[in-house]
């Protein structure tokens, strides 16, 4: 072995805006896996890189919530696609991070890509599902249709550090929302090296952003951030939760409360369709069918 | 101009209403005193007349009312759901029986004119009934799963406006779906909710199924942060829907919030001006403005903007003011001294603030709570009447160039409850439509209602949606 390679290690880094930028603040913090053996440096994200993820985000809604969900879903198929090949990265980085086996660790990948091709499926489906005609008693042709939200902000799940972000992090950009997420605070890992699979999936830059660091320090600027419009609590102790849901009732956001099964990771089951139609609005639209043309002439 | 619309009166009789001089709260099917012995009046707005003596709930009553819709919770929700919509349809088919008594009392404790009692609120309050009474044994098929769970006891709180619609928005759902029910009518509109109590008595509903409790800030307060209430629905203020959101935080509680507005009616220059005119003044004046989706900002494409307001104008000073039970009144009373106080005070700022102001030539009565029509002209984007909601008769005109425009202010404010888009362009509509954040789009036409049409804000309008198979999901476990 005299000729060993001294492997060249990752600078992680924040994915924002479709960039990679360090945080702004220059800090970063020490992960280590569960035995405590140094993986990386993770930036320390501060309040300014989330403010600057919200711009990112807002900067990007129109465009992501304007595509058709035909493109939306090529885009999420795509994500499945390179996460697929760059399966055995993310199954040594779950292992690392989750302390699981290599196998176990490689059906979390398996059902992490596996979920980006149900959400992919999902978005031509869901107004459909969720919305429709309604029969109103006049002459009106009367009709619902579900509409993102806006940005929405992710406090990621803390233990499942990827099956569980995919989980959250799909369903919101599935129906046409943009993200700014938290990683989970001690398993960032995973989260920083999907923003490297988001940035080759032809995803728009600024739909999804990824910050490491604190989720106390972030999730609150972002609770109270008056231009995000929801906010999903899924990594969120109870203490933490009922902070920021206090917090994000000064512009009244959309809260997704932390449930039983978020914190138990238990991320594996069928995910339904509660988290894809909690970030969408339904606007309904009435038109007058009684009359030929706005001026009344009948038939 | 006016004389030409001389009409003799023609008050419909409140003969067919017997209100009495007092009333209890609506607890465990029986009617109670305040545990205090607390007692508020309720006034006719129109007349300054004391209509009834109505018991104020306090803390220890919304505690009781809660126990008794907990007790009659297990039973009610265990009930096959074709009996409980049995229950909602006789309810619905008393409502139209009674719905001319309804009218009127509405009518004089809320100042609104009969004719909109007649044949808006009281219609839509029957039809509300009638259409989830039919939901209730088909909530396997609605689209949330099999079986979906009640929640359990539903804290609702509901405004002055609508009195006796918004009591239906609020309880229809919750019943078909399971649920039992404390509801606080708003202070100054009790008496229709009292009379509902009756109603479920009428029906043979099972005691504490509904629960009745009129009073203050307080006694909603109190209800929303009861810990045995699962679900809390509010209609009113954004500035309460904060405070009950924040009340709510880190509970278990399901919460929908339909808040304030400040809707957006377009005009574009190919509109049917006489149409449009219509439109704007059904969504300004329709029940004096006090209507959380009124189209409190009209934006006129410019090159019509001359031919628009002298329109308007003209139009505005046919409108009748006066007896609300008068069947010719246009424009009845102002809800209360309070109200009329907040809109005196943002119209006085409006005009304070160099926006020009117009109102139609009209007699207001010497007692009673009144406000003529009032339209604000060369208003811009940063004038408070052009961002705060006013909650009353009270127009602020803005114009545009190009429809990106007209989208770029309609979206410029905090709310996102309703929007009008007049044009005789197809694609504009959609076009339009599209990009409006608001919940409710109206397209050549203005405030229309109906069961089965969801209802609900965008933004800071308040989330979850009323009516339709979407009102169904704000009362079911999913």
């Amino acid at each position: 072995m005299s000729d060993a390679r001294l492997s060249v290690l990752k600078t992680y880094k924040l994915y924002v805006g479709g960039k990679f930028p360090r945080s702004e603040s220059g800090r970063v913090y020490e992960v280590t896996d569960l035995k405590g053996k140094w993986l990386a440096n993770a930036p320390l994200s501060s309040r300014k890189d989330a403010r600057d993820a919200v711009v990112a985000a807002r900067k990007a809604f129109g465009g992501w919530a304007g595509a058709t969900a035909y493109n939306r879903g090529q885009v999420l198929y795509r994500v499945a696609e390179m996460l697929e090949g760059r399966r055995e990265q993310f199954v040594r980085e779950v292992a690392d991070a989750e302390g699981l086996s290599k196998s176990k660790a490689a059906a979390v990948v398996d059902a992490a890509v596996d979920r980006w091709v149900w959400y992919a499926g999902w978005t031509d489906k869901i107004a459909q599902v969720v919305g429709g005609a309604n029969p109103v008693a006049g002459p009106f042709f009367n009709l619902s249709t579900p509409e993102p939200t806006g940005v929405v902000a992710v406090v990621a799940p803390r233990e499942s550090s990827f099956l569980g972000l995919v989980s959250v992090v799909a369903p919101v950009i599935a129906a046409g929302n943009t993200a700014v997420v938290i990683a989970s605070e001690k398993a960032p890992l995973p989260a920083l090296s999907l923003g490297e699979v988001l940035a080759t999936s032809d995803l728009p830059g600024g739909v999804v952003n990824v910050l490491s660091g604190r989720a106390a320090e972030l999730a609150l600027p972002l609770a109270a951030h008056q231009d995000v419009n929801g906010i999903d609590l899924a990594g969120a102790d109870a203490d933490l939760a009922k902070e920021l849901e206090v917090a994000a009732a000064d512009n009244l956001k959309r809260v997704l409360r932390p449930q039983a099964v978020d914190s138990d990771a238990d991320f594996t089951a069928a995910p339904g369709t509660r988290r894809l139609t909690f970030f969408l609005e339904t606007k309904t639209v009435w038109h007058p069918t009684g009359s030929l043309g706005a001026s009344g002439s009948a038939y | 101009m006016a004389s030409i619309f001389e009409y003799a009166p023609a008050p419909e009789s409140r003969s067919v209403v017997d209100i009495a001089p007092s009333y209890g709260l609506f607890i465990d099917g029986e009617f109670a005193d305040a545990a205090d012995g607390k007692v508020f009046k309720s006034v006719s707005p129109a007349t300054e007349e004391v209509l009834s003596e109505v018991a104020q709930a306090g803390e220890a009553d919304v505690d009781r009312a809660v126990q008794a819709a907990r007790k009659a919770f297990e039973k009610w929700s265990a009930l096959p759901g074709a009996e409980r919509g049995k229950y909602l349809f006789r309810i619905a088919r008393i409502i139209q029986e009674r719905s001319r008594e309804l009218a009127v009392l509405e009518t004089l404790d809320n100042g609104k004119p009969i004719k909109e009692t007649r044949d808006a609120d009281l219609p839509l309050v029957a039809a509300h009934f009638f259409y989830y009474a039919g939901w209730a044994d088909k909530l396997d098929h609605a689209g949330y799963g099999a079986d979906p769970r009640a929640l359990g006891v539903a804290g609702q709180v509901i405004p002055w406006n609508f009195p006796l619609l918004m009591l239906a928005w609020k309880i229809a759902p919750a019943l078909a779906t399971g649920n039992t029910v404390v509801l606080k009518p708003a202070e100054t509109t009790p008496l229709s909710a009292l009379f509902f109590a009756d109603i479920c008595r009428q029906a043979g509903l099972p005691k504490g199924v509904v629960n009745i409790l009129p009073g203050y800030g307080d006694a909603g307060a109190a209800l929303v942060a009861h810990s045995d209430v699962n679900k809390v629905a509010f209609t009113g203020s954004t500035a309460v829907g904060k405070q009950i959101a924040r009340t709510v935080a880190g509970t278990d509680k399901k919460l929908t919030l339909e808040l304030g507005g400040k809707g957006a009616n377009i005009v574009f220059d190919d509109a049917p001006i006489d149409q449009a005119v219509e439109g704007i003044v059904t969504g300004i004046f329709f029940n004096q403005g006090q209507v959380c989706c009124a189209g409190s900002r009209l934006l006129v494409q410019e090159s019509v903007q001359d031919e628009v307001l002298d329109a308007l104008k003209r139009r505005l000073t046919t409108l009748r003011l006066g007896d609300p039970l008068d069947k010719n009144t246009d424009i009845g009373a102002i809800n209360s001294a309070e109200q009329l106080a907040r809109i005196t005070a943002l119209a006085d700022t409006g005009e304070a603030e160099g926006a020009e102001r117009w109102s139609a030539p009209c007699e207001l009565p010497s007692s009673g709570y009144w406000f003529a029509p009032t339209l604000f002209t060369n208003v811009t984007q940063a004038h408070t009447v052009a961002r705060d909601e006013i909650f009353g008769p009270v127009l602020s005109v803005l114009t545009f160039r190009t429809p990106d425009e007209a989208v770029a202010k309609a979206n410029n404010t905090q709310y996102g409850l309703s929007a009008g888009i007049w044009t005789e362009k197809g694609s504009r509509i959609l076009a339009v439509a599209n990009k409006l954040r608001a919940g409710v789009v109206w397209a050549n036409t203005f405030n229309k209602f109906d069961p089965t049409s969801p209802f609900g804000g965008y933004k800071e309008s308040g989330f979850g949606r009323e009516g339709g198979r979407h009102g169904l999901e704000a009362y079911l476990d999913v």
